[in-house]
């Protein structure tokens, strides 16, 4: 008599079997689907050799309190190993306000740091090596203005900006679905993304303008399927935007990168990342016409999400942050990042982000996750639930398409934003219910825990050093050089020119975020939430 | 069949993570409430004139940017000013238990911060507001 056996159902809605053997390989072509690592369609990873030739880079998040606390907290970070930086901004700055706006009151240099102008930014690179270091900046509404500012301090160290390395995150459509610091309405936002796609593929080329996160559409609420497909709905428009500019795809395509997110099922993520991969090359060879590999190549950070880390018992989430790197190691991942296990509380410490990197290089020189490439492909499991991933992503992003009249739409009319919503509900009801099992939180709870987490200490006076340094940047320079060079910028907002030139030569006058994102909001105007439950 | 409660979820300031907002007002819609979502990036005079507007029972924000207790002092004593004081009001978000003291302090009713069960935030507000209507009948 055959044993009865729960039925189990991935997050992203796919029956699984107790066992998998050859024939759920049928319908799988061994070098059509799969091929080698390096080649088209690239399921097994983007290099020949991976991380046998060059292991994945280190970038953690790290960002609070005035530039000068973020340098020392960069310097830290690599001091220990990390070699890449990701930027964390407050929320003025990512809202475009001066650390002196009557909005910004309360949040001055609380969830990241604070940026007003260039001079900030010097701070907290100083003795910075960002000729060596790749320097990412989680900024999207104003990712233009701040991407000028980080051109200009190259400058002024005497890099080239051909020489500029980096990566904005400026992907603005995500930030309408997820995490919601937009500013203009959503055509200005993607003629924004567009002007710094041009521009640096024509005059910063080893510069990566944009990173299409699916990470906070999927910490919104949406299932592994959803992030990949309305991702990839996303990169396809700023592609369009790039082609509409009269660049080539071969031209700009290879400098967009990818942002995912990894929690939950282990199995399910592995075959999300190298289904995802497979159907990134296919969508620009067959719709788009690429040819060169980098164009075809699907690069990404994917990193230990917080979404699944839990308030509740929270060393577990050290324990969670360590399965997460695995699967971004075992997914062929370009870059790591993971959310420290205080990062459900508060703005990490410096001991539990130093854990997050330990995390990483214990995998890397200790468990053999950089041996051999794609150690998973040719599992019968992996490679069927990499094809059945695809199968859906697919769908889904047809289903954008064709029901919901394509991402941009989507986006204005808050379909997708709905979508994403109704699916964390359906989510947060399986957690409250048991139904999705969370250790700590409706399995093994303990009622009575002690407090292991020290809290961050939000100091109101860096608000007010913020302030000061604000003030002595704009009684210290070329007052009718900032003026005129603001003129400029709101010029070529309304004369439908490119932004970039106007925006740094505004930025080399040491014109503030306030001033530029207000230039840009009298042309421009504010998006208008739907609000649709 | 009697009115259903109203209730105002709103986001104040600057954070635009509004994934607990969203779900917490289709938890009160489910169970049985009329939940008007503002939006993101409402100031706190914005949130009181919708509130005001919408005759809303309850006031229900989310926060997670940290700056709950600034936006909740400024909150309650925009009420006050407003004549409002009988509005019930809730946190929710990223909260620290050692913070709820100074919220209480500032007059917020009930503090629900992430993790919380949805039948708690609904049984609170039906109790509270209730309890209300008797005394005032």
């Amino acid at each position: 008599m055959a044993a009865t056996v729960n039925d189990v159902i991935l997050e992203s809605g796919i029956p699984i079997n107790p066992v998998y053997g050859p024939e759920a390989l049928a319908g799988i072509d061994p070098t059509g689907d799969i091929g080698q690592p390096g080649e088209f369609p690239f399921t097994r990873g983007i290099h020949p050799l991976m991380y046998r030739a060059r292991p994945w880079t280190m970038r953690q998040y790290a960002g609070f309190g005035t530039p000068g606390e973020t340098n020392s907290r960069f310097k830290f970070l690599l001091d220990h190993g990390q070699n890449a930086l990701n930027v964390a901004f407050d929320l003025p700055t990512q809202m475009g306000l001066d650390s002196d706006d009557p909005l910004a009151e309360g949040e001055v240099g609380r969830v990241g740091m604070a940026v007003d102008s260039l001079a900030d930014l010097e701070v907290a690179f100083d003795s910075i090596p960002i000729d060596k270091i790749s320097v990412s900046l989680t900024i999207n509404a104003v990712a233009a203005p701040v991407m000028a500012m980080y051109f200009a301090m190259a400058e002024k160290r005497g890099l080239t900006l051909a020489q500029v390395r980096g990566t904005a995150q400026n992907d603005i459509l995500k930030e309408y679905i997820g995490r919601g610091a937009w500013i203009f309405p959503v055509e200005h936002g993607l003629r924004l993304i567009g002007d710094t796609i041009e521009y640096c593929a024509r005059y910063a080329p080893k510069y990566y303008p944009v990173s299409v996160c699916g990470y906070h559409i999927r910490e919104s609420g949406a299932n592994p399927v959803q992030e990949i497909a309305y991702a990839f709905c996303i990169a396809r428009a700023y592609l369009a935007e790039g082609l509409r500019r009269g660049l080539g795809v071969d031209e700009f395509a290879e400098r967009l990168s990818f942002n995912f997110d990894i929690f939950g099922n282990l199995f399910e993520q592995v075959a999300k990342f190298r289904a995802a991969r497979r159907l990134w090359a296919r969508l620009l060879r067959d719709e788009f016409g690429a040819q060169k590999p980098g164009s075809l190549q699907m690069k990404m950070i994917a990193g230990g999400g917080g979404g699944g880390l839990t308030i509740e018992q929270p060393e577990n989430n050290i324990v969670r942050g360590a399965y997460y790197a695995l699967i971004s190691a075992l997914s062929g991942a370009q870059t790591m990042a993971l959310c420290s296990y205080d990062e459900a509380y508060t703005i990490p410490s410096e001991k539990a982000a130093l854990l997050s990197l330990r995390t990483m290089q214990l995998l890397m020189d200790e468990m053999g996750l950089c041996d051999t490439v794609d150690p998973l492909g040719g599992s019968y499991y992996v490679e069927w639930l990499t094809s059945e991933m695809e199968r859906r992503i697919l769908a889904e992003m047809k289903r954008v398409d064709g029901e919901m009249g394509g991402i941009v739409a989507a986006v204005r009319s808050g379909a997708v934003q709905r979508e994403v919503a109704h699916q964390a509900w359906q989510v947060e009801q399986g957690l409250q219910s048991g139904a999705i099992p969370k250790i700590g939180v409706n399995r093994y709870r303990q009622e009575e825990e002690p407090p292991v987490v020290a809290l961050h200490e939000y100091r109101p006076e860096q608000a007010e050093e913020a302030i000061r340094r604000l003030q002595a940047v704009r009684s210290g320079r070329d007052t009718a050089a900032v003026t005129a060079a603001l003129a400029q910028v709101r010029e070529a907002a309304v004369n439908g020119q490119n932004i970039m030139p106007a925006t740094l030569q505004a930025v080399r006058a040491y014109a503030t975020l306030g001033e530029i994102t207000h230039s840009l909001k009298s042309v421009f105007g504010v998006f208008r939430e739907p609000v649709r439950l | 069949m009697p009115r259903p409660i109203r209730v105002l979820i709103a986001k104040p300031g600057l954070d635009g993570h509004d994934r607990g907002a969203k779900v917490v007002a289709l938890a009160l819609r489910d169970a049985g409430f009329e939940v008007i979502y503002t939006g993101l990036h409402q100031t706190v005079e914005q949130i009181i004139e919708a509130a005001d507007q919408e005759d809303a029972a309850a006031i229900g924000l989310s926060v997670l940017s940290g700056a709950h207790v600034p936006i909740a002092r400024r909150l309650m004593e925009g009420l006050r000013a407003a004549g409002l004081e009988d509005k019930l009001v809730l946190f929710g978000g990223n909260i620290p238990a050692r913070d709820v003291p100074a919220l209480e302090a500032a007059g917020v009713h009930g503090i629900f911060p992430t993790g919380s069960r949805f039948e708690a935030i609904a049984d609170f507000i039906r109790q509270r507001v209730e309890a209300a209507h008797h005394l005032a009948a």
